[in-house]
């Protein structure tokens, strides 16, 4: 219930939102949590296995019962943790894991059946037969066990990453962050300060106080007003520092809409990475529940957060609050109560040491050790010092077993926390993550004073670490009462105790992992899968070692913790991944003919970044193999245009660059006159075909490289690393210029007709594998004569910003003579006809020798790949070699190959097809393949199997040139 | 005789101006690789001399005479941007033409570096990234040259990538944008 007068939420600004269909109302500030306390709402999940009945446990992040699914127009998130979801117009919330209404789960039964369900349960039973194991039993368990559900739709939503960086990063926004995060911006430090929630002050907002003489909230509005007016500090609230990484860089989500409706472009959260000189950890600490029986009731809450509800959000859990607590924090929780006027019916207090002084009678010494309530709490069982039991009617239990200093993020780089016999809590160990250290309760300090002089003092180490001087500003008076605490981790008695609300472990379940020699805590978690639910055992990974040390009779430091790993908190991959999505995955490289080729209506195909046109349909051509077989039949008879610039283009310069080119290429450049194009082959390390490609000599110093489209990147990587490794000293220089050039091939009996219209003085004497200067309408460009597809073909080079001119400029020329522009398709089938071989050929794992460039490598001098080449099993007839296969039958690149009246299994087979192409030329089907001993079986028949498309037909092995084999065509 | 048209790589692209950043083409002008060949360089800080440039340490980028910048952009390498090179210079780099293999763009005004500090991954900062300092670093996965200049930061992605570097820019300004709209 909201109580009048209390609270930070704004009540100017009502707002209306939904839960489970019906609609609530709420206030400007309000968590979903907060919000249906409020309405009296109690109920709110059910849990993981068991499907109880459950409540809102605490008022943070560490929320293990209260997930819900949050729905938009265009989202349905689920798992979202309602102590964080702040209250919005029109928010749609619904609770989840349950089969019919929430209040009548059916899946309930699984509570009445869980002396069946310890731990272990599945281990044991869901064994046999095997064959159930994923048909039946999984989608059973999961259907029975689970949390929210996905839309199975995209998340359209925008989201966002970013980089951020700092001299120091302030963890948590409480009083000790804050002291940190003044005293190092007053002295100019670079600062960022992450607070998880939307506004600073931690605790102070729950526990009001004095800071200073002052009202802590007072206090707490200069500091924020400072920092606001301080250019140097960065104030990041809804941000959750996620995890400590490698040299200061620190993960941390920020919660940028989900906070309102959603909107066009405004990103619902961003995933920064933060980099940072220095960082403080002020995250505080998380209470911790005690396992007394049956204590997962809705009503059953923890001490801070009923305080919080009470004061930060005006809203009371209860009306007849009882308080279960070993700690004197609780205490002020009950005089918070008191003053607003709600009813406290009993405090419950382990320490028979413990104050009596309060205005509600006191049990000193007892425990809970029972509770009634199905749909939430409404009496508690009291176990008083003498053993004698009482009932309290209660409607809200607040408990508290101590705190827990969140040490989660010192941890993430292999350090262990150390335990404190003192706090019966573990506390960083310091340098656990270098450059971090813990301040006020993260550190284990938990007064008020105390998290505000360890802040400065942290801070002005950092200062002078970063050689800055911190003003001596005085520090401001604060609480200072003592941390008295004495451990209660369980109570015995009838009925399950919970340890793990979010994955619902028991204290029987913890017991059990121990006797049945789980007894290390990393096996225990296994075995129960306590501290595997979405959080990730907050609120009992503590707790349940402690049960675990209790069992197996060592001590809690020799049980030690599980691991902490990253993120603290739930990251959503849409945020880590942010911008990522469709096309967002890679950038979209465009040629310059681009515009060109898609007026023409040219389907685009990817080739890696790049987008290249398919085939140009033309009227009444119906399929792809139409415009295809017209494109090649055009290039053999009159001419056609094709935009090659994808492939690479290294410009080598230097005295050293023909000596570099015979190193990296199996054949030899320095030999090669100027003004002349060779075809160059490569090899990698290994002695495998890396790319080929042709190099043209420029000047007596100067060459220009082509490399294969796919391959460009990576040759440029492997020309780097030659030249840095092995000839770092040569006179060399290299750069690439794929972008600088736009090229176009023009082949065809007419080429030389069409250039010759266009440039501005005719080619004159070009011989086949030439390369000269030229000009086109006054602009330098680039000639090559060289062919990939067995007619008279010429390269045109343009720089890139006359490239779309150029092309088409080209295109309507060739038109007039009877061309056009052909496509990859076209492209394909042409090379196919003339056996050139392309990456489907050089997939990494063939020779020289398998394709038949075995002479290619220079006798006569050494290059990358040559002494590995000829390591035993990479030559021979054992090898598969190049070969074409002819059929009049459809064949299919992937296909095997095997002996005509052999069986199509593995054991028989003696190649693969790697390409293949129908051939209007020679009116057949070919294909390139790699075949044993290949090359002596030129005439012979094999047998091509195609299991996945249904193919089984005899092909004739032939020599993969099978058109124009001394190419004349070529050399015109 | 043909004559053929020039197209830049923003050709009528206006400029963004959201999310408290303005986003625009910017035309270069020439753009040549200068590589020092070994042993080369006190030669070669002689032979700029006349475009009052000397060779760039890494990180940086100097203002010449008339327009001319020289940028660092690798080890031995650095870009001459505005300025044709001196034939001094020959021999002792090799000098390749890139004045079309770039895209450039200029993104200037307060939000600037909020922009780039959700593509670079890398500190950009004032205090650490003034003007006069210049980086190779990925822009989101396209690769980049950026210069930090007066106004703002000069961008140089590869041409071919124009269109998403563009389009990935203009999309952290709708971002920026929508952030800034919010009250809270």
């Amino acid at each position: 219930m909201r109580i009048d007068g209390k609270g930070l939420i704004d009540r100017s600004k009502p707002l209306r939102f939904r839960f489970d269909g019906r609609e609530y109302a709420g206030f400007k500030g309000d968590t979903l949590a907060s919000a249906l306390l409020a309405n009296d709402v109690r109920l709110v999940g059910r849990s993981f296995k068991y499907h109880r009945p459950r409540g809102i446990l605490t008022a943070g992040s560490e929320e293990p019962n209260a997930l819900v699914e949050i729905h938009g127009p265009t989202n349905q998130t689920p798992n979202v943790r309602a102590t964080v979801q702040e209250v919005f117009d029109g928010l749609e919330a619904r609770s989840q894991n349950r089969l019919g209404s929430l209040r009548y789960d059916l899946l309930a039964v699984n509570d009445l059946l869980a002396p069946f369900f310890s731990a272990g349960f599945y281990y044991k039973t869901f064994m046999w037969p095997r064959a159930f194991w994923e048909r039946l039993y999984e989608p059973m368990i999961r259907r029975a066990a689970g949390l929210g559900r996905l839309s199975g739709k995209h998340d359209e939503g925008a989201y966002e990453k970013a980089y951020a960086f700092c001299d120091l990063l302030v963890i948590g926004g409480g009083p000790a962050g804050l002291m940190a995060a003044l005293t190092a911006a007053r002295a100019g430090a670079d600062v960022i300060l992450a607070e998880e929630t939307p506004a600073l002050g931690g605790r102070l907002l729950a526990d009001g106080g004095t800071i200073g003489g002052q009202p802590a909230a007072d206090w707490l509005a200069a500091v924020q007003a400072e920092l606001a007016a301080l250019p140097n500090v960065r104030v990041m609230t809804r941000t959750t520092v996620t995890g400590a990484y490698d040299g200061g860089t620190y993960g941390a989500l920020e919660r940028v809409g989900l906070h309102r409706k959603g909107r066009p472009n405004l990103p619902r959260e961003c995933f920064w990475r933060i980099v940072a000189g220095r960082a403080i950890l002020a995250a505080g600490a998380l209470e911790r529940p005690i396992a007394f029986p049956m204590n997962d009731r809705p009503g059953i809450m923890m001490a801070g957060a009923v305080r919080t509800y009470l004061n930060r959000y005006g809203v009371s859990p209860g009306k007849r609050v009882t308080i279960f607590a070993n700690t004197d924090s609780a205490r002020g929780l009950v005089r918070d109560l008191t003053a607003a006027g709600v009813t406290v019916a009993a405090i419950i207090d382990p320490r028979p040491e413990a104050s009596a002084l309060e205005d509600c009678p006191v049990h000193r010494g007892a425990v809970v050790s029972g509770t009634r309530g199905r749909h939430g709490l409404h009496e508690i069982t009291v176990r008083q010092a003498d053993g004698a039991e009482i009932k309290v009617e209660t409607d809200c239990l607040a408990m508290s077993g101590g705190w827990n200093p969140a040490v989660h993020l010192t941890c993430h780089m292999g350090g262990r926390p150390r335990w404190s016999e003192d706090l019966a809590a573990f506390v960083p160990s310091e340098g656990a993550v270098p450059g971090l250290v813990a301040v006020g309760a993260a550190n284990g300090t938990m007064s008020t004073h105390g998290a505000l002089s360890s802040g400065r003092t942290a801070a002005e180490a950092v200062l002078q670490a970063l050689g800055r001087r911190a003003d001596a500003a005085p520090l401001p008076e604060a609480e200072d009462a003592p941390y008295a605490v004495r451990a209660l981790w369980a109570v015995d008695g009838k009925g399950r105790a919970w340890l793990d609300f979010g994955n619902d472990v028991t204290t029987k379940d913890v017991r059990l992992a121990a006797q049945e020699n789980y007894s290390s805590v990393e096996h225990m978690k296994r075995y129960t899968t306590q501290g595997m639910a979405p959080d990730q055992g907050k609120t009992s990974n503590v707790s349940a070692l402690a049960v675990l040390a209790d069992a197996t009779g060592r001590g809690i430091p020799e049980t030690g913790t599980t691991t902490f790993r990253p993120p603290y908190v739930p990251v959503s991959i849409a945020a880590m991944g942010a911008g990522g999505r469709g096309a967002g995955f890679a950038p979209q490289r465009f040629l310059t003919s681009d515009q060109a080729s898609r007026d023409r209506h040219a389907p685009m195909i990817e080739a890696g970044l790049w987008y290249r046109p398919s085939y140009f349909p033309k009227p009444g051509e119906t399929t792809w193999k139409e415009a295809c077989d017209r494109e090649v039949t055009m290039v053999r008879n009159a001419v056609g245009v094709a935009d090659v610039s994808t492939l690479g283009k290294i410009d080598i310069q230097g005295r050293d660059a023909a000596r570099f080119l015979d190193l990296v290429y199996t054949n030899t450049f320095s030999t090669l006159p100027v003004g002349r194009v060779r075809y160059g082959l490569m090899l990698r390390e290994d002695g495998h075909v890396f790319d080929d490609g042709t190099t043209a000599r420029l000047g007596e110093t100067h060459y220009v490289m082509t490399t294969t489209t796919a391959a460009a990147g990576p040759v440029m990587r492997h020309l780097d690393f030659i030249h840095q490794a092995f000839c770092a000293g040569w006179d060399l220089r290299f750069i690439s210029v794929t972008e600088s050039w736009a090229q176009f091939a023009v082949a065809g009996p007419k080429a030389r007709a069409l250039l010759d219209s266009i440039l501005d003085a005719p080619l004159g004497d070009f011989p086949f594998m030439s390369v000269a200067p030229a000009t086109v309408g006054g602009v330098a460009a680039r000639l090559f004569r060289i062919s990939f597809s067995g007619e008279e073909g010429y390269e045109i080079a343009v720089p890139a910003r006359y490239g779309e001119a150029l092309f088409r400029d080209l295109l309507a020329r060739a038109e007039t003579m009877g061309g056009g522009p052909y496509g990859m398709e076209a492209l394909n089938v042409l090379r196919i006809e003339k056996g050139f071989i392309t990456h489907a050929e050089i997939h990494g794992r063939v020779t020289a020798f398998d394709i038949g460039m075995a002479k290619m490598v220079s006798a006569k001098k050494d290059c990358i790949g040559k002494a590995a080449a000829q390591r035993p099993g990479l030559l021979g007839p054992e090898r598969e070699q190049l070969v074409g296969l002819k059929s009049d039958q459809p064949i299919a690149a992937g296909a095997h190959l095997f002996k005509p009246g052999f069986a199509a299994e593995r054991e028989n087979d003696e190649g693969y097809v790697t390409s293949v192409c129908w051939s209007p030329t020679l009116g057949a089907w070919l294909g390139l393949a790699f075949l044993k001993d290949g090359r002596a079986r030129h005439g012979q028949h094999v047998r091509l199997v195609d299991h996945l498309r249904g193919i089984d037909t005899l092909c004739t092995v032939e020599d993969p040139v099978f058109l124009d084999p001394d190419g004349g065509r070529m050399r015109g | 005789m043909a004559e053929l048209i020039a197209k830049g790589p923003f050709d009528g692209q206006e400029p963004v101006s959201a999310g408290g950043a303005v986003l625009a083409p910017l035309a270069l002008g020439p753009i040549w690789s200068l590589a020092l060949f070994p042993g080369q360089a006190k030669a070669a800080e002689q032979a700029l001399k006349p475009l009052d440039l000397g060779f760039p340490a890494p990180g940086q980028w100097l203002q010449g005479k008339a327009g001319a910048r020289l940028v660092w952009t690798g080890r031995d390498q650095a870009f001459l941007i505005g300025a044709e090179p001196l034939e001094a210079l020959a021999g002792l780099a090799a000098i390749t033409d890139q004045s079309d293999g770039w895209a450039a763009l200029a993104l200037k005004c307060s939000a600037a570096e909020a922009v780039l500090a959700r593509l670079v991954p890398v500190d950009l900062r004032a205090q650490a990234f003034p003007p006069g300092r210049a980086i190779r670093a990925g822009l989101n996965h396209m690769p980049a040259v950026i210069l930090r200049v007066e106004s703002g930061f000069e961008i140089l992605t590869f041409r071919s990538m124009a269109r998403t570097a563009w389009h990935e820019l203009a999309e952290v300004q709708a971002h920026l944008a929508a952030r800034a709209a919010l009250t809270v």
